[in-house]
């Protein structure tokens, strides 16, 4: 609770910073120690201390699940802004109305990952995607960022507009916003209910990008100016999920036999279209809208299982997947050609950034001793207990999706260089590459930490 | 605790190797003091260090999944633990006099593969299983990548996905063995107890078997091997023929017969069927064979076929034949490789009709070269003859009803195998020497004191079989103990 209310703080902060300060070194300082004492606001609410207590009448609720959700959250927008907060600079002159914006954004994924009405769950998604519209338009002056915005814009109004809909219906049939409200509800299964229910689906499958809701997203994430992707790819998709697993495991858990079926179409579909298409991109900024696609069929396989064991994997696949997404992000933002010819030879020049990359490609192809690996394993874990088909289809997904991951490793260490002009990478920025990769290695040995989390 | 060592020796090996950089003595040095060091703790374990709780080590590590981080130095472990320390001490020492581009990084990834490999045979829990057999793959691959020939890239690819296709079948069927069992645990001993039906057996060892037979390789999932083979540098190929193979095999003896013995009985026709046929069908392409390692790599599958054929022929006979085949196929085809190394070293082609009448200059190779290729033929008071015997007995011995067809195919097999081997000795050693092999061939006295080594060992095992066997016994005998397949022979 408290950290939502300094996060939306914090945001006009940095809104009126830009007008007094116009070093952008301070400017990022600044913002990096709000999302700072976000964090800590977050921790010590985990351990059961509030700077303010407010009455939200039962419209959100910070449980301990949410609050390790949101520590989540934090702690890789902490990371995405330490690591790629220069390369906002490059963008525009407004650096500060950007951050302005990603507090915004912070604070509706503060919301989605708590809410308790429908009419929050609205709120957020909206909070969140406002500024997203923005930031993905922000390269004013080139063409393809103005094409992903409007593009962006008008499906996001598009499925804003079902979401409405789909909470129009369940209101309808339940007469409560209230998640918990089905007692009241005379038949569970009522058409308008379960139309309702199925539109909130269908909205909430554009805004993670599922099958055949997806069309919109390689499109805005490679129109959109790589730092933003970044941030859209994971940070933002990560929260959307912790939405659609609290709205269907909150709110509909009686109907489960009804859309469950639906959920494991949406999976596998998501994971053939991802996978299958990002094997024939050729850039790798276009790879990684791609993988973001099929990362998202794996993580609906939570939203399918709905059990404990789903709900403790997807905390360890929003860990594992943002920190490795935001890492390669972070190197793509400081190049200039985003083929994979570009990644030729790197381990040659860039030895430690490029073990780094490895770390986080073998992460995301879900090979042992990384996060990834544990994620994957959780996730179909969690799915075997109701279909050893949607298992089995999901794990030979994950070997399709071995073939582009891999390629930029091949790249990396088995051709030999080809662009000439150098890179440039400072220490401090390989630094903090490591230590992620490092993290991802950790979170592949030790998950344990992070679960064992769940039960204090 | 011996078995923790036996990991963390290679790891950290490795890891000082990689730290070593660019001072290439020191890393030769660390490479060969860290597997001369393995191999003392292995024969020490063997000899003087029998007691089991020495033997066995165990820690928690993923209690929330049911996985535990427990290793184990069996008498199959133990087989196959030697067999990697003698191999890689050998390569050792066979490397310590040639230079190898960025050679830090190439022991550090041979260290770790290492490691990965020992992880497989010791470990006793379901998950760590998986784990290491994936971590034992990303050093092959790189490399194969790395330092292999000219279409090393592409190669090298096609038999990562080829294994990661195999060993995510392997987590499926894994995570599923584990859901059945009551405790919810990976641990082998909760594995052996749990309670499967008929139906069950045969779709776990579907989803079991393929990451095995890709990694033996089984035909018809061989395909990669060839091409990986010979793209590869000749110390990667030789740890993937000599060592990397019996991941496979310890696959099927550990995970796959005790846990499923039903429906490795009921498929037990067809697997052998496969791998008869691989051996028939290897030996004849490797007859056809120019490039003198494919020849050795088409060979191996054929051997290799033999073996997955025992496995599966369920009787004590064949798999202590078996075992006994894991180690001297493991030190044959060692000497195989090294010789093939050697000639293309010293003539610069391995093309077997460029070369010819080596023997004339260069007398010592010829005769090491006679008495391993004899051994990879299975010759009487050879190593090799040994194992083929044990398991060629216990073939006919099955209670198959197509056991006469296996074994007389298998036996064809065997008979290919002398004719291409021979055939390929004739051409290369004898005869007039040409352009190419007008040089004799020097070996330096490292070399010499290698192949001795490993022409020592094909005669020891060769006269004194017993001392192996005996620890192999006690793998039958736990594994006949663990499982009650007498059911199987109630059905004739």
């Amino acid at each position: 609770m408290n950290a939502l209310l300094v996060s939306a703080l914090w945001g006009v902060i940095m809104m009126f910073s830009g007008i007094a300060i116009k070093r952008a070194a301070t400017i990022r300082t600044i913002a990096l120690i709000g999302i700072a004492i976000l964090l800590g606001l977050n921790l010590a609410e985990l351990q059961g201390w509030q700077l303010v207590s407010i009455d939200t009448t039962g419209m959100l609720q910070f449980e301990t699940y949410s609050l390790l959700f949101n520590t989540i959250i934090l702690a890789a927008v902490l990371c995405y802004v330490m690591i790629s907060g220069s390369a906002m600079e490059k963008i525009g002159n407004n650096l500060s109305d950007y951050l302005a914006l990603l507090f915004f954004i912070i604070c509706g994924m503060l919301m989605v990952s708590a809410f308790e009405s429908l009419l929050m769950l609205f709120l957020g998604i909206e909070i969140i995607t406002i500024p997203l519209y923005i930031l993905t338009g922000s390269d004013k002056k080139n063409l393809k960022s103005n094409e992903a915005s409007l593009k962006y814009f008008l499906l996001g109004a598009f499925s804003s507009g079902i979401l409405l809909m789909g909470i129009a219906l369940v209101y309808g049939a339940r007469g409560s916003f209230a998640l918990t409200s089905v007692a009241d509800s005379i038949r569970l299964s009522s058409s308008l209910l379960v139309s309702g229910m199925l539109l909130l689906m269908i909205a909430m499958a554009f805004k993670v990008s599922a099958a055949p809701f997806h069309f919109w997203t390689p499109d805005v994430y490679d129109g959109a100016p790589t730092v933003f992707t970044s941030f859209m790819a994971t940070v933002v998709k990560v929260a959307v999920f912790a939405a659609f697993v609290r709205l269907f495991d909150r709110s509909f858990a009686l109907q489960l036999s009804t859309w469950q079926w639906w959920v494991a179409v949406l999976a596998a579909l998501t994971m053939l279209v991802g996978n299958v298409t990002a094997v024939f991109q050729q850039s790798v900024k276009r790879m990684l809208s791609y993988s973001s696609i099929a990362q998202a069929g794996f993580m609906l396989l939570a939203v399918y299982a709905m059990n404990t064991a789903a709900k403790e994997g997807l905390l360890l696949y929003a860990a594992a997947y943002s920190l490795a997404t935001i890492g390669i992000f972070a190197v793509l933002t400081r190049m200039k050609d985003y083929s994979f010819e570009a990644f030729n030879g790197m381990a040659g020049r860039y030895p430690w950034v490029a073990a780094a990359l490895a770390i986080f490609f073998l992460s995301l192809a879900g090979i042992p001793l990384t996060g990834g690996f544990l994620a994957k394993f959780y996730m179909i874990k969690a799915a075997l207990g109701m279909s050893l088909w949607l298992a089995l289809f999901a794990l030979i997904m994950a070997a399709v999706s071995v073939y582009y991951y891999f390629r930029v490793i091949q790249a990396m260490y088995f051709k030999p260089v080809t662009q000439p002009e150098p890179l440039v990478f400072d220490n401090l920025f390989t630094a903090q590459l490591l230590v992620m990769a490092l993290s991802v290695v950790v979170l592949g040995l030790f998950p344990e930490w992070l679960i064992g989390l769940l039960y204090f | 605790m011996i078995a923790l060592l036996i990991l963390l020796i290679p790891l950290l090996g490795g890891i000082i190797s990689f730290g070593a950089g660019t001072n290439k003595k020191l890393v030769s040095l660390v490479f060969t003091f860290s597997t001369a060091l393995l191999l003392t703790l292995v024969l020490l374990a063997l000899t003087c260090f029998k007691q089991p709780a020495l033997s066995a080590f165990s820690a928690p590590w993923l209690q929330g999944v049911g996985s535990s981080f427990s290793l184990s130095l069996d008498p199959l472990a133990s087989v196959l633990c030697l067999l990697t320390a003698i191999v890689y001490f050998l390569l050792a020492l066979y490397m310590l006099e040639k230079p190898i581009e960025r050679s830090a990084a190439f022991y550090g990834w041979l260290l770790l593969a290492q490691a990965g490999m020992m992880g497989v045979f010791l470990a006793t829990d379901g998950l760590l299983f998986y784990f290491f057999w994936e971590l034992a793959l990303i050093p092959m691959y790189f490399l194969s990548s790395i330092w292999g020939g000219p279409r090393r890239i592409a190669v090298t690819f096609k038999f990562f996905i080829y294994t990661f296709l195999g060993s995510v079948l392997l987590l499926a069927g894994l995570i599923y063995l584990q859901s059945l069992t009551p405790e919810k645990s990976f641990a082998l001993d909760a594995l052996l107890k749990v309670k499967l039906t008929t139906a069950q057996q045969s779709w776990l060892l579907w989803l079991l078997l393929p990451a095995f037979a890709i990694k033996l390789p089984m035909f018809p999932f061989h395909t990669w091997q060839p091409d990986t083979y010979e793209e590869a540098p000749t110390p990667v190929t030789l740890v993937l023929s000599a060592v990397m193979v019996k991941m496979g095999i310890l696959g099927i003896l550990r995970w796959l017969l005790p846990i499923f013995p039903i429906a490795a009985y009921q498929w037990g026709d067809v697997i052998m069927g496969l791998s008869i046929a691989g051996i028939v069908y290897a030996s004849l392409i490797a007859w056809r064979q120019d490039d003198l390692k494919r020849l050795v790599a088409y060979s191996s599958i054929a051997h290799i076929g033999l073996m997955t054929a025992a496995a599966f022929a369920a009787n004590v006979t064949s798999l202590q034949g078996l075992c006994f085949q894991l180690f001297s196929h493991g030190i044959n085809i060692l000497g195989m490789w090294l010789l093939v190394d050697l000639i293309e070293r010293n003539t610069g082609t391995r093309k077997i009709s460029a070369l010819g009448g080596i023997a004339q200059h260069s007398p010592v190779l010829t005769i090491f070269m006679l008495i391993i290729a004899l051994a990879n033929i299975a010759l009487p008071l050879t190593n090799g003859f040994v194992g083929e015997l044990l398991m060629f007995t216990g073939l006919l011995a099955t209670k198959s009803n197509y056991f006469l067809v296996l074994t007389v195919a298998a036996g064809l097999g065997i008979i290919l195998s002398a004719v291409y081997t021979l055939g390929m000795i004739r051409s290369v050693f004898f005869g007039q020497p040409n352009s190419v092999t007008a040089q004799p061939i020097t070996l330096s006295l490292l070399e010499q004191l290698v192949l001795l080594i490993i022409v020592v060992l094909i005669l020891f095992f060769g006269f004194f079989p017993q001392p192996l066997l005996d620890v192999t016994a006690q793998y039958t005998d736990q594994l006949f103990r663990q499982v009650d397949i007498s059911y199987l022979f109630r059905k004739f």
